[in-house]
């Protein structure tokens, strides 16, 4: 197993480097001149040529090639310019945010969309069926920017039940002490149970939005791969041995066909977490998504390539630990570099 | 999973989801503290606390306004609609507990009893080691001392531990007003030179994450991008001490949210809100919103003045004929704005500025003068706008579009984003673009200078070289200078009214500074800088 994780690593090391040269030579010809922005309104063109300077961007592409792989190498992702930070506190700190409000949304999604997929596989064309085929082709077809806007609307500013839109806690309370950056988790580790509070109530929204969003490819991997799995023969060989449907349904049916779902289930967590920048957006979440964003809009390269390869490792890690997943799973499939 | 089990977990997950999460009981801790706090809500925030710092950016400059003091300030007077406005002729002293201003200087005489948020007095030392800073740092806060004649460290003389004398470099009346401006803000020289390095000798990595001035307020926490937590400074010498303990200003992306915020009155202030909602704010009067024209500020048409077709006057003057100016200010605007148009044909041209030119749209006028020009058949062009500013600019320059195409001129909407703009603005290559400038120093020739001048600042977006408009610039500076009154005024006539004859650029409206607020909160000052000076707010 541990000869296999390593070796899937090492496979992973040459899509690193290509996605390195690739955002560094992307954000290069990006439209924009990061030098005259900084500047500032007012700056003359020594002025511009001055900061041009201080931000190295005078040198040669190459020179500024190899001085950025060689900041990498010491774990330096160089500075943001337009938060003042480094890359890689910044990204440090938001991940947390991020993730917290993906997983969230994502389990929301599960717990709902699963079972429907699965009510509707046992019974299609009932009731239920129809049920998860308009609630997915819904979710799937309202922009997540307007489900927030929506819910915010609705929630917050008609009926009052929802707490501001103001991103993990309320104002006026402080964060934990980070131990995982999960404000959950860091709350209850501080037995802060008002922050705790605070943080969950922020995070109903844009959870809720996130998972209408994503209810749609769960609920119909898990209907289309029950159906396949119901149909096959040893669920009939199941049923005609006298076991109750419940045992056949999830204890034979439903591990079989998890499967897909799982891969499907990877799929849309890195999307998800890459794709919640609107999200982030409607609820001034300090997350991953709405930083890259407002980097690229001002020509910021130092955040837009620290993004693009935090994402890219993340999806090394994923797809590792779906692998692995796989083969718990069903044992039938091995690990193969 | 049972399904009776499933039902009844989705039907809680659904109950949880709608529940109102609200503290049932609120600590009195917890009221005092939303008394005490002003909680400010906006699109962006700092990427540097240090004005000083590469490239702080407008938003950085609010908090160096309330974190730092500057030797002078200006005086309060009433503005437009009983407003606390800033009064830009007269001044008083911030560190300085008096100050004389002689011919050729002005020396300033400290209090004694001033302090850094770290403890230490605030000394002679200090302030010729901060006003050094500003003029040797480079970038835009060395640019703007520069506007003052304030370009050498030799200019600032320490005479003893609370006296200093800054000398001028020559007669200039911008010299003693750009000290009283963000930049020349006094910093905790020790503090600062203990963080300094070999490789950045004035400290500006260490300012830029911390404060250290002796201001009203100082930072105690800063998220960039997401919050800045503003303390009041307890031992602050520079004034009566503020009302308003904590500030907290939240970074919120989305207008919508912004205005909802403000309606359902969780946050306090908010401003950089669209046009169409300050306009419905202030119809329903549920919050106070204050309208305030920028001062030295004007959104204009500009045109490329060294390429065809616009180097003739008459196709310029066309244009002007031509534009929708009352469309652009209903349509785009609602309103939220002064008219720098249509001033009736027998006025007298003001010393001042801005003032309204006497164009207004006549479409017949605009195709006689285009015909005039041998330009009967039109032309086709491009309108070039900054997308950072789209929520005004794209609908202006589709009105503009739609009444040019009437004269026969065919344009096309080029979008350049954001950061690509000032790029684009240096090269002087767009042919027709709208755009805003706003000067801190509100002196005519302040703008004429930048915006007019044949040296071809990046301000002259046009390229407009004129001997004679440089002559009349020249003459008022000098005259201004010197106190002649009489050249001055007509100086300054004499440039405007050849701006309006030649026409180069276009005014269209001076722009207001919006700002919404709760109905308890008073105390609202404008400033040259439009953003928010905390220290005169009060809650309540």
């Amino acid at each position: 197993m541990l000869t296999m994780i390593g070796k899937r690593l090492m496979f992973a090391i040459p899509s690193l480097i290509g996605v390195v040269i690739v955002t560094f030579l992307l954000t290069r010809a990006l439209p924009g001149d990061p030098a005259a922005y900084f500047a500032g309104p007012a700056a003359t063109k020594e002025a511009v040529e001055q900061i041009r300077k201080k931000l190295g961007l005078d040198k040669p592409l190459i020179e500024q090639f190899f001085r950025y792989t060689n900041d990498l190498a010491h774990g330096d992702f160089g500075n943001s310019l337009t938060t003042g930070q480094p890359v890689a506190t910044e990204i440090r700190n938001r991940l947390p945010a991020s993730a917290e409000l993906t997983l969230l949304g994502l389990i929301v999604s599960i717990v709902i969309a699963i079972p429907l997929g699965v009510l509707a596989a046992t019974r299609p064309g009932s009731w239920v069926d129809h049920l998860c085929r308009v609630t997915t082709t819904a979710g799937v077809s309202l922009p997540v920017f307007f489900t927030g806007l929506l819910l915010v609307y609705f929630f917050y500013f008609q009926l009052g039940w929802s707490p501001a839109p103001l991103g993990r806690l309320d104002v006026f309370y402080s964060a934990p002490p980070t131990v995982t950056g999960f404000y959950l988790i860091d709350t209850l580790i501080a037995r802060d149970f008002e922050a705790f509070r605070s943080a969950l109530s922020q995070l109903v929204l844009p959870a809720t939005t996130l998972a209408i969003f994503s209810l749609a490819p769960i609920a119909r991997m898990t209907r289309a791969s029950m159906l396949a799995v119901l149909a096959s023969e040893f669920v009939r060989t199941a049923r005609a041995s006298g076991l109750s449907p419940t045992t056949v349904i999830v204890t034979y049916a439903f591990r079989n066909a998890m499967l897909p779902v799982v891969t499907t289930l990877s799929m849309v967590f890195s999307f998800l977490l890459g794709a919640n920048v609107l999200v982030e957006k409607v609820f001034a979440w300090p997350g991953i998504g709405s930083y890259a964003v407002e980097a690229l809009i001002s020509s910021d390269f130092a955040p837009v390539q620290g993004f693009v390869l935090t994402m890219a490792v993340m999806y090394v890690l994923l797809n590792l630990v779906i692998d692995i997943l796989y083969g718990v799973i069903d044992p039938r499939v091995r690990l193969e570099g | 999973m049972k399904r009776r089990d499933f039902l009844k977990s989705v039907s809680g997950l659904a109950a949880g989801a709608a529940l109102p999460i609200v503290p049932e009981v609120i600590s009195s801790a917890y009221a005092d503290a939303r008394s005490e706090t002003l909680l400010i809500v906006s699109e962006g925030g700092p990427n540097n606390l240090d004005i000083h710092g590469v490239g702080t950016n407008v938003p950085g400059y609010e908090v160096s306004w309330n974190c730092y003091d500057r030797l002078i300030s200006h005086e309060m007077k009433s503005g437009p609609g009983g407003v606390p406005y800033y009064d830009r002729d007269k001044f008083k002293g911030e560190l300085a507990e008096e100050f004389k201003i002689d011919d050729m200087s002005v020396t300033f005489k400290l209090r004694k009893n001033a302090k850094f948020h770290d403890g230490t007095p605030v000394t002679a030392k200090d302030v010729k080691w901060s006003l050094d800073r500003a003029v040797s740092v480079g970038g835009f806060p060395t640019f703007q001392m520069s506007a003052g004649s304030l370009t050498k460290p030799e200019q600032f003389v320490v005479i003893d531990d609370h006296t200093v004398r800054v000398d001028f470099l020559k007669k200039d009346r911008l010299t003693v007003p750009d000290l009283a401006v963000i930049v020349p803000c006094i910093v905790n020289s020790e503090l600062v030179k203990k963080n300094a390095s070999e490789k950045d000798p004035w400290g500006l990595e260490f300012t830029k994450q911390q404060t250290a001035g002796s201001g009203a307020y100082k930072v105690t926490k800063w998220t960039a991008g997401t919050e800045v937590i503003m303390e009041r400074n307890e031992d602050w010498a520079c004034g009566p001490l503020p009302k308003i303990k904590r500030v907290i200003w939240r970074m919120v992306p989305q207008a919508g949210n912004r205005r909802a915020l403000l309606e359902r009155g969780d946050a306090d202030i908010s401003y950089e809100l669209p046009n169409k909602d300050f306009q419905e704010m202030k119809a329903s009067g549920k919050l106070n919103v204050v309208s305030l024209p920028f001062s030295n500020g004007i959104q204009y048409i500009g045109m490329n003045v060294t390429k065809p077709p616009f180097d003739n006057p008459k196709v310029r003057q066309a244009v002007a004929y031509a534009l929708p100016y009352q469309k652009i200010m209903d349509a785009v605007m609602f309103g939220l704005a002064n008219p720098m148009f249509g001033a009736p044909k027998d006025k007298p041209t003001e010393v001042a500025w801005p003032q309204p030119h006497k164009y207004n749209t006549d479409i017949e006028k605009a195709k006689a003068l285009m015909a005039e020009a041998g330009m009967a058949g039109g032309f086709e062009t491009t309108i070039s706008f900054d997308l950072n500013f789209a929520g005004v600019n794209e609908p202006l320059c589709v009105l503009v579009q739609e009444s040019l195409a009437q004269i026969g001129i065919k344009t096309t909407i080029n979008k350049v984003p954001g950061a690509n703009w000032r790029t684009e603005l240096n090269k002087k290559e767009m042919p027709l673009f709208t755009n805003v400038f706003s000067g801190w120093l509100d002196y005519p020739e302040y703008f004429f200078y930048w915006c007019y001048h044949g040296n071809n600042s990046v301000f002259n977006t046009m390229s407009y070289k004129s001997a004679e408009m440089d002559r009349l610039i020249d003459g008022a500076r000098t005259a201004a200078a010197a106190g002649d009154t009489a050249t001055y005024d007509a100086d300054v006539r004499g440039f405007v009214d050849l701006a309006y004859t030649d026409i180069p650029r276009i005014p269209l409206y001076q722009p207001f500074v919006n700002v919404a607020m709760q109905k308890n909160i008073s105390g609202y000052q404008y400033w040259f800088h439009r953003r928010l000076d905390y220290r005169a707010m009060a809650k309540g």
